[in-house]
C-alpha cells in the first residue's frame, strides 16, 4: 500500500442502468494519485459503460452508489464540470461532429489544460495530425487517426486523471509505438514512481498497451461486477491461458473474501 | 488583372436620404448582408432604395454595373435578355414585376476579364408597405469570371412590405459566375424572388443563398439550365424562426451532354416552417446530379419538409440524393462536453458547424464574406 498519496477516484457501490437494463452492480474502485489501473473484461461486461458513467454520459443512469472525484461527489455533475475538475477521457469510437473543426476543439482543450497555441501545433505534429486540423473532428478519420486525435486532445487537456478506452485497438504496427509512448507520457509512467502525479484507467483487450504503460493494478469487470483485482501482468497471462472464467475462478480461490460473486 | 477605374451613374436618391445609411443600425444591417460600400474591397457597387437607383459605380476595368433602366437605354440588345429565361406570365408576381416602375441592376463582366474581387449589389426596402419590383440581368461573357454578393434587406423598423425580384443570369461559354444572395428582412415582409440561369458550354454557375432572420414568407425556386460540360451548384443556408415560412428550392435542368449539378441545403427550424425543395432533371447523355438536404429541428414548433426530386429523361444519367432531418445528436453534445465545453457552448458549436457550408469553387474573399454574414446573423439563433 502506498502512503501519503492523495485520493483521486473513489467509486463506491456503483449501480448503473440504461433504459432500465442493469449494466453495473455494486462496482467499487479506488484510485490514488500516480496510480494507473488496467481494466479487463469480455465484450459486453460493462467496461466502456463504467468509463462513461465516471465521466458523466447522461445515457447511463446511476441508480445507486457514488462517484467521488478528488473528494468531491460528482455523481450528478455535468460532464464539462468533471473535466474542469480534472478528468479526461479518450473514447474508443468517438462520434464525428460535422462542421466542428479539430483545431477549434483543440483550442478549447488547450485553454482548459493551460497550453499555448504553439503547443497545439507541436503536439499535432508529434502525433502526425497536422493535416487534420482544419477537418471536421473525427469525420473520415481512420481507426488509427481517431486514436491519435483523441490522444492529442488529452495531451492538451492535461488532466490529472485520464481514462482510455482501448487506445491500442485499430492502431497499426507503425503507430502503436507512437500511441504507446504518448500514453506513457500522459500518465507519467516515464517518471519515477514517487514523482507521478497523474492517474489513469485503461481498458485493453489485448494488453498490447501494457508493453508501454506498466499499470500498477489490473481489474477484471465481469457481468457488470468487479471480479478480480491483482497484478496486471498476472491477470493478462491468466486470461490468455485460461480465459476470463478460468482467471476469475482462480482469483476467487485465492482471494475468497474479496468478492461475493455467485 | 483588371485595373481600377471609376464609372458612376447619377443617383436618384436625395443626398439627405442617403445620410441615414450612415446610421449604425443601418450600417450593421447592410454589413450583415455583405454590403460595405468600400471600394477597396469591392470591384463595383450598386444600391437600389425602393424603386430608385441610389448607387451604381464600377471600380474595375472589365466590370459593368448600372441600373437596368440605364442598361436598356444604353444597349439595345439588353432587351433580348429581358424575360428570356424567366417567363413574364409565370405567375402573379412576375406579372406585377412586369411594370413601368421596375428597376434593378445590370451587371456584366466583359469577355476574358476575370474579376475575383466581388461586386456588391444591394436592394433596400425603405418604405413600409411598398411592393418593391426588381428585374436584374447578370451576364458573365465568354471566358470571364464574375463574383457577386447580393444583399437584400429592409430599413430597421419597416415591418411590412413585399420584395419581388426577377433575376436572369447568363453564363457564357467558359465563364464562371458566383452569386451569393444574403437576405435579412423583418417579420411581416413577403419575398418572391424569381430567378433562372442559363449556363452555356463549359460554364460554371455557383449560387449561394443565406437567410437567417425573421420573415413572413420567402418563396422561390430558381432554375439553372445547364448545357454541355457546364456545371451548376446551389447551396443554401436557411433558418426559419417563429412565424416565418420559407418555401425554397433549387432546380437544375441538365440538358447538355456531360452537364452536372449539385444542390445542397442546410435548414434549421427554430419554430418556423421550411419546405426545402430540390429538383434535378437529367435529359442528356452522361449528366450527373446530386442533391443533399439536411435539416435540424431546434424547436417543438415549426416543421421542415424536404422534397428532393430526381427526374431522369435519358438512359445514361447519374442522379442521386440524400435527405436527413433530425435534432442535435446528444452523443455529439456529450463528446464536446468531455472536452470541457458547456452544454450550451457545445450546442452552439454544433449549430455553427451545421451552417458551415463547404462551398467549393468560390474565392476565399467571398467565403470570408459569407462566413462573416452568417456569424453576424446567427446572434438570433444561438
Amino acid at each position: 500500500m502506498k502512503t501519503g498519496k492523495k485520493d483521486i477516484l473513489r467509486v463506491v457501490n456503483l449501480g448503473l442502468k440504461v433504459d432500465d437494463r442493469p449494466i453495473l452492480q455494486n462496482v467499487s474502485l479506488y484510485i490514488q494519485e500516480g496510480e494507473t489501473y488496467a481494466l479487463f473484461g469480455p465484450n459486453g461486461s460493462g467496461k466502456s459503460s463504467f468509463l462513461s458513467a465516471i465521466v458523466g454520459n447522461p445515457v447511463y443512469k446511476v441508480h445507486s452508489g457514488r462517484i467521488i472525484f478528488k473528494g468531491v461527489d460528482v455523481t450528478s455533475m455535468p460532464t464539462d464540470e468533471r473535466i474542469k475538475l480534472g478528468m479526461g477521457i479518450a473514447f474508443q469510437t468517438p462520434p464525428k461532429v460535422s462542421g466542428v473543426k479539430l483545431i477549434d476543439v483543440l483550442r478549447h482543450c488547450a485553454k482548459i489544460g493551460g497550453k499555448s497555441e504553439e503547443d497545439i501545433y507541436s503536439y499535432a505534429e508529434k502525433l502526425k495530425m497536422e493535416d487534420f486540423l482544419e477537418r471536421s473532428v473525427n469525420q473520415g478519420f481512420s481507426g488509427g487517426e481517431l486514436k491519435r486525435s483523441e490522444l492529442l486532445q488529452l495531451l492538451l487537456l492535461n488532466r490529472d486523471f485520464v481514462m482510455l478506452d482501448e487506445p491500442d485497438s485499430g492502431v497499426d504496427l507503425e503507430n502503436i509505438d507512437l500511441v504507446g509512448k504518448t500514453i506513457r507520457e500522459i500518465l507519467e509512467r516515464n517518471k519515477r514512481e514517487e514523482e507521478r502525479k497523474k492517474s489513469g484507467l485503461i481498458i485493453t483487450h489485448t494488453g498490447k498497451i501494457l508493453d508501454y504503460v506498466d499499470a500498477d493494478y489490473g481489474v477484471i469487470l465481469y457481468k457488470g461486477r468487479i471480479a478480480c483485482v491483482g497484478n496486471p501482468d498476472d491477470i493478462l497471462k491468466e486470461i490468455s491461458e485460461n480465459g476470463y472464467e478460468g482467471c476469475i475462478s482462480k482469483c476467487l480461490r485465492e482471494f475468497p473474501n474479496l468478492n461475493n460473486l455467485k | 488583372m483588371s485595373e481600377r477605374v471609376s464609372e458612376f451613374e447619377q443617383s436618384e436618391v436625395e443626398e439627405s436620404e442617403m445620410d441615414e445609411m450612415e446610421d449604425p443600425a443601418v450600417k450593421r444591417r447592410l454589413e450583415s448582408v455583405g454590403i460595405e460600400f468600400d471600394p477597396k474591397k469591392r470591384s463595383a457597387t450598386f444600391m437600389q432604395v425602393d424603386q430608385k437607383t441610389a448607387k451604381a459605380s464600377s471600380f474595375m476595368e472589365g466590370v459593368e454595373i448600372m441600373s437596368i433602366r440605364t442598361a436598356l437605354e444604353k444597349y439595345e440588345w439588353v432587351e433580348d435578355y429581358f424575360w428570356r429565361i424567366v417567363k413574364r406570365e409565370q405567375d402573379d408576381f412576375t406579372k406585377i414585376a412586369d411594370s413601368e416602375e421596375v428597376n434593378g441592376y445590370f451587371i456584366r463582366s466583359l469577355p476574358g476579364y476575370k474579376v475575383e474581387i466581388p461586386v456588391e449589389a444591394c436592394l433596400y426596402l425603405r418604405k413600409a408597405g411598398l411592393k418593391q419590383k426588381v428585374h436584374n440581368i447578370i451576364i458573365a461573357e465568354e471566358n470571364s469570371e464574375l463574383n457577386i454578393i447580393s444583399g437584400c434587406t429592409s430599413h430597421p423598423g419597416i415591418r411590412n412590405g413585399m420584395h419581388i425580384g426577377i433575376s436572369e443570369f447568363f453564363v457564357k461559354k467558359n465563364a464562371k459566375l458566383t452569386f451569393s444572395m444574403i437576405h435579412s428582412w423583418e417579420s411581416d415582409i413577403e419575398v418572391r424572388p424569381r430567378s433562372a440561369a442559363l449556363v452555356e458550354e463549359n460554364g460554371l454557375f455557383i449560387s449561394n443563398y443565406v437567410l437567417m432572420n425573421p420573415v413572413k414568407l420567402v418563396q422561390m425556386y430558381p432554375t439553372a439550365y445547364v448545357e454541355k460540360n457546364a456545371t451548376a451548384i446551389f447551396s443554401s443556408v436557411i433558418v426559419a424562426l417563429e412565424n416565418s415560412v420559407v418555401d425554397a428550392g433549387s432546380r437544375a435542368v441538365l440538358r447538355g451532354e456531360n452537364a452536372s449539378a449539385e444542390i445542397i441545403s442546410r435548414t434549421i427550424s427554430k419554430g418556423g416552417d421550411i419546405i426545402a425543395r430540390g429538383h434535378i432533371i437529367g435529359s442528356a447523355p452522361d449528366v450527373r446530379g446530386h442533391l443533399e438536404c439536411r435539416g435540424l429541428m431546434l424547436s417543438e414548433n415549426g416543421k421542415i419538409h424536404a422534397v428532393p426530386e430526381l427526374d431522369a429523361r435519358y438512359p445514361n444519367v447519374d442522379l442521386s440524393h440524400e435527405a436527413a432531418i433530425g435534432k442535435i445528436a446528444e452523443e455529439e453534445i456529450f463528446y464536446l462536453q468531455s472536452r470541457g465545453l458547456s452544454k450550451e457552448e457545445a450546442e452552439a458549436a454544433i449549430i455553427r458547424g451545421f451552417l458551415e457550408l463547404d462551398i467549393k469553387g468560390i474565392p476565399d474573399v467571398l467565403k470570408r464574406e459569407i462566413d462573416k454574414a452568417i456569424s453576424l446573423l446567427e446572434t438570433d439563433l444561438l
